[in-house]
């Protein structure tokens, strides 16, 4: 093997070859993700030994593409998002050799499901207020608090923990970094129900749990740092395929404006319209957002992509309501299901109202979004602080 | 997917650009110029289409142009539009320029390249692309009727005249033009009137018009987007320098977020008005809906851009010394010009299958 890094060529030989060495038919799923793993085809812009071989990552989907056409199985990705989205690139970032090796490739084949734990009651927007205490005891932490809005808890091997480690520091400083161990003693799941009857996400009490020292994620007391690179590769968009025209809540109004002419008034007409142009004019945004990352020169039009779809998306699926009238007082089911994925599309038009509302507070709020536009885009003075200088334990809370 | 990006030419041609408008035409000599008798700049029209050869961008060589496309055209628009800049871009280089490459004509197309000659189509400002109505009546080829609000029409050598056979050159000479006082006089209007007019006929059919006025509203969109972009970048720059209470007034967020807000339909404008040009460059099928989006999007987004940079500048802005009633004015005439946000929607629908109530 040469120790430069594969081009595309060399890229797809090294699949051909491990494909004429693990039929995807006759082989193990399981077997055949580790072996994928070990034979660094994994993500290829990972180092070698770790899954990776050092690849530029544009060419992650070619290598993605061409073990899908050989029927290969997948990770099955949409089940573990935070573990690949948010865990691996911290542990690759800020984790060591062992941590590295023990935990990146159970995540990556599927294995490990992994969450986040991060928002507290008190701490939201401002994640760095948190006060989940973890306290030393020798070799390990013992570890008090509770956290909210774990999305995957109740199916997760580990979670990324953010602790108060330092009361007496201000907030950020005084923060340290773990991985938990989600089936230890003392580590209570339970399902946070939400206005839509169901329940996504989960809150996660801590109470006297132990976490040994081998699985803190950076040095004490570094905690924000490591969690920016967590929270850095929340609202890193990896250039997917276009979005068609029309797709999404659009899509759905458009194609009930067309089939139901009895439901059509002037003054919906006006507002259909309105929207639709507003929503094709995101979508061309967000491809021209993909058109410059593709190319390698990404832009900060990622936060108002999303600003603009949580506002669209609230006002596309309240128009749908009002469109129907008495039908779209008609709810599909208030049960506390505990779904694996948001589908908008196979509910009734009262959840995708509902269930948009949430658009505008998961990921940073708008209002934070927009502080974050008007001061690192805009380059606007920022807010007016009175916590920067304060130990975290005399802030107001 | 057409390409939204900018190319490395395009980059250094809006640089050319750019900095030819600042040399030439800053705001204060523009803000002159809006009380002078003078239809444009003259002045500042040879060197950006003569010297510079800005007119001439979409027109193939051997017409006597750049050869390049309406991709090229668009960067130009965006300048223009940042600098509120008088000149006849849109009417002579864009629509009148696009209605004769359509009709195949080979002869005037040339002249407006080179910045020799100015023509404009003699359709009143805010006619939405489509079929304009033929106000002008043809016997023995001349031509007699009024069109008014003509934009450009006193900066013209020749008006290009949409008949019910056909479009017509007029020597503008042969044709009365009243000046409008306007209400952006950095793109006057004229009332035009021809009494038997001596006329050239350039194009049979509507086709021609309709490239000229479909052309122009897909570049209309990159100007409008040169607008916004100029009037948040002064907006920005005060509120970073005012100060009332002991901060600046950019630490308000009462301020911060609707520039955020601002910021975030710019990124969209940008998209869709190079979504456009990229589809008039093209002529890709997908032309008219790109315009339709781009119209009713962009005009939306150049008035509020310049709406709110009258109202953050507070006092100041609503001075006449101040540059921002320039912005606002052209960005209102803008929305208007070649159909209203609401003509664009409704266009829009019939496209888009999705038909009124």
């Amino acid at each position: 093997m040469s120790t430069a890094p594969p081009d595309a060529d060399e890229l797809s030989r090294r699949v051909a070859a491990f494909l004429a060495e693990h039929d995807p038919a006759a082989t193990d799923r399981l077997k055949f993700l580790r072996a994928r793993f070990d034979a660094g085809l994994a993500w290829v812009h990972y180092p070698r030994g770790l899954g990776g071989c050092d690849a530029p990552r544009a060419l992650q989907r070619d290598v993605d593409r061409l073990f899908a056409k050989a029927g290969a199985p997948t990770n099955r990705p949409e089940r573990n998002g935070i573990g690949l989205g948010m865990a691996a690139p911290t542990l690759l970032a800020a984790g060591t050799d062992e941590q590295r090796a023990r935990f990146l490739r159970p995540l990556w084949t599927g294995e490990d499901i992994w969450c986040q734990l991060f928002s507290e009651p008190g701490a939201g927007s401002d994640l760095a207020a948190l006060g989940t205490r973890a306290v030393r005891d020798g070799d390990r932490w013992i570890v008090n608090g509770q956290k909210v809005w774990t999305s995957m808890a109740h199916e997760a091997r580990w979670g990324l923990l953010v602790t108060r480690t330092d009361p007496d520091v201000p907030k950020h400083r005084g923060m340290t970094y773990f991985v938990l161990d989600m089936t230890a003693p003392g580590v209570e799941v339970r399902p946070l129900r939400q206005l839509t009857g169901e329940a996504e996400f989960n809150e996660v009490f801590l109470t006297d749990v132990e976490i040994p020292d081998a699985h803190r994620l950076g040095e004490v007391g570094d905690g924000w740092r490591v969690s920016t690179h967590t929270l850095m590769n929340e609202r890193v968009s990896i250039g997917g395929a276009a979005v068609p025209r029309e797709s999404g809540m659009i899509g759905v109004v458009a194609g009930l404006w067309r089939d139901r002419p009895e439901l059509r008034t002037p003054g919906l007409h006006g507002e259909l319209m309105r929207l639709w142009v507003e929503v094709e004019a995101a979508r061309l945004a967000g491809e021209r957002l993909r058109q410059s990352l593709a190319a390698g020169r990404p832009g900060p039009e990622g936060s108002g992509t999303k600003l603009a779809f949580a506002k669209l998306n609230q006002e596309v699926s309240g128009l749908e309501l009002e469109m129907l009238g008495t039908d779209g007082l008609r709810y599909d089911d208030w049960t506390m299901r505990r779904p694996s994925e948001v589908d908008f599309t196979r509910r009734s038009p009262g959840y995708r109202y509902l269930r948009a509302k949430g658009n505008s507070i998961e990921g940073g709020t708008s209002e934070i979004l927009r502080g974050i536009i008007a001061e690192r885009v805009l380059g606007l003075p920022g807010e007016i602080r009175v916590d920067k200088d304060v130990p975290w334990k005399d802030l107001p809370k | 997917m057409t390409d939204l990006l900018y190319g490395e030419i395009e980059s250094d041609l809006r640089g050319g650009v750019r900095d030819l408008l600042a040399g030439k035409a800053p705001w204060t000599g523009v803000l002159a110029g809006v009380e002078k008798d003078d239809p444009f700049d003259a002045d500042l029209w040879h060197a950006l289409a003569g010297r510079f050869g800005a007119a001439g961008l979409a027109v193939p060589e051997e017409l006597g142009g750049a050869g390049a496309s309406w991709r090229e055209a668009a960067v130009v628009a965006e300048e223009i539009g940042r600098a509120v800049a008088p000149v006849p871009f849109l009417t002579s280089a864009v629509m009148a320029t696009a209605a004769l490459l359509a009709a195949g004509e080979s002869d005037l197309v040339g002249d407006l390249a080179e910045g020799e000659r100015i023509a404009v189509l003699a359709v009143p400002f805010g006619t939405p692309p489509g079929e304009p109505p033929a106000r002008v009546r043809v016997a023995g080829g001349a031509l007699t009727g009024e069109v008014p609000g003509v934009a450009d029409g006193l900066a013209a050598d020749v008006l290009l005249v949409p008949a019910a056979d056909g479009l017509y050159a007029v020597d503008a000479a042969d044709a009365g033009r009243a000046p409008v006082t306007s209400l952006d006089m950095t793109r006057r209007l004229a009332d035009t009137a021809f009494d038997g007019a001596p006329a050239r006929r350039v194009a049979d059919g509507p086709g021609a018009v309709r490239a000229g006025l479909l052309t122009g509203a897909a570049l209309l969109a990159s100007e409008q987007l040169g607008i916004a972009e100029g009037c948040l970048d002064a907006t920005v720059a005060h509120v970073k320098t005012r100060y009332q209470f002991g901060r600046p007034i950019g630490s308000y967020q009462a301020l911060k977020h609707r520039l955020a807000d601002l910021w975030t339909a710019i990124t969209q404008a940008r998209a869709v008005a190079r979504h456009a040009a990229a589809c008039a460059a093209a002529g890709d099928p997908d032309l008219e809906i790109a315009v339709a989006v781009a119209q009713a999007h962009c005009s939306a987004v150049a008035v509020k851009a310049a709406e709110e940079c009258v109202q953050m500048h507070g006092g100041i802005g609503f001075t006449w010394e101040h540059s921002a009633h320039l912005y606002l004015k052209r960005a209102k005439s803008a929305a208007i010009a070649l159909g209203t946000p609401d003509r664009h929607r409704a266009a829009l629908a019939a496209l888009v299958d999705l038909p009124p109530a």
